[in-house]
């Protein structure tokens, strides 16, 4: 893994990048556009490096051996980026893709910021491929040019005359061919074109492909793929932390006697969250961290049951909330109804459990800090680690490795993790020597930044003949970005991320009222895979389908004539109805069939599941159809991967998830206890990708969003109960 | 102390505590790291070994327990099943964030060593220790039926 940072070229553009250090200078790097007068310079520095790579941009690399490097901006958790960036790339610059690899960028916000978020960097809210699809469909075609030129040049020939095809510029009148790598002194002398055309989509030959390979797949198949945990340096210490029993307290007092006496502990050390105690083996730290003894301050601690949380949420709710959404008069419309309807969801915390156990590598001396870590927002993380290091960012260089997981938890604005793990280095000195921080799984599932808990109400009002006059929805749960640095997202007091997917209600109902209570709660919390969708997608579309019943229709029909408006939420809608069989006519006794819709990040998904409930109310999901629009399809096997994942990882919260306190303590401590999907519970699953020529949106998210109420509204139709409770598993089924 | 073990088919003694659990003395001590620390309790598979050719939780046995015994982690995997298995896992795509599949394939592998046509119960049964937060699981089911029908030809 060394390799990665330590090649010449690109430590010969990092000193270039210092060296012109002005605003000015750098505001030009923004995305491709920083590689004009910058590369110029570079190309002077490559070219005396006896033929160093081509390096058009800050995206793509390609050698003299015909390599093509691409730069990834984003973190590889399993959701396919390094494999969509790449193929982005390779299609507008011809690339074979035999030849394509793939290398993280460093963490830097002037150039590889997500342009969905601004100025961060940072992978999140499934914008990879929609926010890089321009940039890098730029960075690839102009690179593409300018190899171009420089056959031409070389060729005599009008570049016009000259086509590209897996990696090489062809000549045909003359059939003279030359491979990139041949053209690598040539083109790295030549200007970067200020604007080129992009393919015209019809002659794609790699996005969109049916079988295009991860990149990342060989070495996750034979052992070699390299994480965080997997980071090994001589004289290595590696570290666990004893973090307090309850959220919100602090350390009292500690005896590390039994700890030290321990074969191998070589310290342990007091840090703002905890105490450390660092070994030569994880197995000696572990050893030593449970002979610690700790006494806490529980003065500021979170002491409640969430039980009680929940209860005090069923009260709030009962409360007029601050305004989401308001469209007419819905109490009223309500009031006046023929008939009425109401129901309340109730959703529990919820840890992502990511498979790797969070753990950072930190090298830290007095003027600098070295980080390797499944980073997802590294600008973040390298801000937060500058600061518990008492260091600038720029002093901060963050190595983003493969990512074990994370479905949100390693994207956090405090990041836990990594500060942990810079306060252990400087509490042991700050003299160079790389500490590794390893979580447990028990670390993990008591960790906190669950997904929030929430309570949901809502009431609506039907005409005898079945149509909504007015619908009302109150929230009530904790903000996921107040009190940190992202508050600015919370407008009018509303947390968008807390009422996604229910203030933008998609049916035509004449009267709405979204409503939001935010509660404050000492249990920290974070955006867990699909957000607020991941609980307002599963009231929506289970009340929806409770007010179907009650209307008398077919619970696909009815979101059918309510979604006239929308093209793109119907056409899924109608394809997974379509490919599930979907039909009036009732499913054997014990078996039922639910439908679910839901839009995230842009991507519309809509699922069927069905369900077989037998005489002891044991429910198994037989069967889950899929239907996803997430505008261009990029690569076709991805995007039903993540479908396929989704459902999985959807399932089993509806199924199993909870995180839940007693007396402040979490009940839950590992896998045992936090249940999560296994394969004995994995439905079928068929997924069927619309056709589309719009820009492409993500993928990673939205499918974990309807299979919960899809599930549920299932459940429904073999048993007649309505399951509100999450998760079902809380339930009597039967 | 040291322990002596036949460790991806090589005589090798770690110098470790014996009451070690092997995935540490494999990751820590022999510096073999494709096998993974997931929960340390059986409960994710994700450290999965072969113990003279079973499928077992190194996470959970000490290491003197598998003094003169045969190991096998993914970097010495070998043999038709395996090679059957991994070759299935790239056909159909199998990982996603990767972190669970070393443990899968030794699972996967063991089970097809000692069930060459495993049904989608038998799967289930034997790959059920075996979690996966990114729920590539239909993936892995079908993976193992193509390994199982690339073996019999």
């Amino acid at each position: 893994m060394t390799t990665e940072f330590i090649d010449t070229p690109r430590a010969a553009r990092r000193r270039f990048l210092k060296g012109a250090g002005g605003a000015v200078a750098l505001a030009l790097t923004i995305g491709f556009e920083w590689a004009g007068p910058a590369r110029r310079a570079l190309a002077a520095t490559t070219t005396a490096a006896q033929h160093g790579p081509f390096e058009p941009n800050a995206f793509l690399r390609i050698g003299a051996d015909d390599s093509v490097t691409v730069i990834a901006k984003h973190v590889e958790m399993g959701q396919g980026a390094y494999t969509g960036i790449a193929t982005i790339v390779a299609e507008e610059l011809d690339a074979d893709w035999t030849h394509i690899r793939v290398e993280s960028a460093p963490a830097d916000a002037k150039r590889y910021a997500n342009l969905a978020f601004g100025t961060m960097q940072g992978t999140g809210g499934s914008s990879a491929m929609a926010n890089s699809w321009t940039q890098l469909r730029e960075a690839g075609a102009k690179a593409r040019a300018m190899l171009v030129a420089a056959a031409a040049q070389d060729w005599k020939v009008p570049a016009s005359s000259l086509r590209t095809e897996r990696g090489a510029v062809i000549h045909d009148a003359s059939g003279r061919r030359r491979t990139y790598g041949s053209l690598v002194p040539a083109a790295s002398a030549l200007p970067v074109p200020q604007t080129v055309a992009l393919k015209d989509p019809q002659h794609f030959r790699l996005v969109g492909a049916a079988q295009l390979p991860r990149v990342d797949v060989p070495g996750k198949t034979d052992g070699t793929a390299q994480f965080t945990i997997d980071v090994a340096f001589a004289g290595m210490l590696v570290a666990v932390l004893q973090r307090p029993p309850r959220f919100g307290a602090t350390v009292r007092s500690f005896d590390a006697t039994a700890a030290k006496a321990v074969s191998g502990v070589v310290d342990v050390v007091q840090v703002p969250r905890g105490v450390a105690v660092v070994g030569k083996s994880f197995w000696a730290a572990k050893q030593g961290r449970d002979a610690l003894k700790v006494e806490w301050d529980d003065t500021h601690a979170e002491t409640r049951s969430s039980a009680d949380i929940m209860a005090e949420y069923r009260r709030t709710a009962e409360q007029p909330g601050l305004p989401a959404r308001v469209e007419g008069d819905a109490p009223k419309a309500i009031a006046g109804a023929a008939r009425k309807v109401s129901a309340s969801y109730e959703f529990p915390y919820l840890a992502h459990a990511p498979m790797e156990p969070l753990d950072a590598v930190v090298k830290l001396t007095a003027d600098h800090c070295e980080i390797w870590a499944g980073d997802q927002f590294q600008t973040v993380d390298q801000a937060n680690a500058a600061r518990a290091a008492g260091l600038t960012p720029g002093q901060v260089s963050i190595h983003t490795l493969y990512a074990g997981g994370s479905f949100g938890r390693r994207a956090n604005p405090g990041s836990d993790y990594i500060v942990e793990a810079v306060s252990i280095a400087k509490a042991l000195g700050a003299n160079g020597t790389p500490v590794k921080l390893q979580w447990t799984r028990e670390d993990d599932i008591h960790g906190g930044l669950y997904r929030p808990m929430f309570f949901h109400k809502l009431e609506a009002g039907l005409t005898s003949d079945g149509q909504i006059t007015g619908w009302r929805h109150v929230l009530v749960g904790q903000s996921i970005v107040a009190d940190t640095p992202f508050a600015a997202m919370v407008k009018n007091g509303i947390d968008a991320t807390s009422v996604e997917g229910a203030s933008d209600i998609a049916y035509a109902i004449p009267n709405l009222s979204v409503e939001l209570h935010t509660t404050k709660t000492g249990v920290p919390v974070l955006w867990w895979r699909v957000v607020g969708n991941s609980h307002t997608a599963f009231a929506v579309e289970a009340f929806v389908d409770e007010l179907a019943h009650e209307a008398g229709e077919d619970p696909y029909q009815f979101r059918r004539k309510l979604l006239a408006h929308e093209p793109r939420r119907r056409a899924v809608l109608d394809l997974a109805a379509q490919r599930a069989g979907w039909s009036g006519a009732p499913l054997p006794a014990g078996k039922g069939r639910g439908i679910a819709v839901a839009e995230a990040f842009h991507t519309y998904v809509a699922q069927v599941a069905e369900v077989s409930v037998d005489k002891d109310g044991k429910v198994t999901v037989d069967r889950v159809v899929c239907a996803v629009d997430c505008g261009t399809p990029i690569n076709p096997d991805v995007i039903a991967a993540q479908m396929e994942g989704g459902i999985g990882f959807g399932l089993g919260a509806a199924l199993y998830g909870a995180i839940t306190l007693k007396d402040g303590r979490i009940e839950q401590n590992n896998f045992d206890g936090y249940r999560v999907l296994r394969i004995d519970a994995m439905p079928k699953v068929e997924v069927h990708i619309v056709p589309s020529g719009e820009a492409p949106t993500g993928v990673g998210e939205p499918g974990v969003a309807p299979v919960g109420p899809a599930v549920a509204n299932a459940i429904f139709a073999a048993t007649g109960k309505r399951l509100r409770v999450l998760p079902f598993s809380t339930e009597n089924v039967a | 102390m040291s322990t002596t073990l036949t460790l991806n088919g090589k005589s090798t003694t770690l110098d470790a505590d014996p009451n070690m659990p092997l995935l540490w003395a494999i990751r820590e001590v022999a510096g073999l790291h494709g096998t993974k620390f997931g929960c340390g309790m059986a409960q994710c598979g994700a450290c999965t070994v072969h113990l003279d050719g079973q499928a077992i939780r190194s996470c959970v046995t000490p290491l003197a327990a598998v003094a003169g015994h045969r190991v096998t982690t993914i970097e010495g995997l070998q043999g038709k099943p395996a090679k059957a298995v991994q070759a299935a896992w790239v056909k159909l795509q199998v990982p996603q964030c990767g972190y669970c599949q070393s443990g899968q394939i030794m699972s996967a592998s063991a089970l097809l060593a000692q069930n060459p046509k495993p049904t989608d119960a038998d799967i289930d049964a034997a790959m059920n220790g075996n979690l996966c937060r990114c729920a590539t699981y239909t993936r892995i089911r079908a993976a193992i039926h193509v390994a199982a029908d690339s073996i019999r030809g």
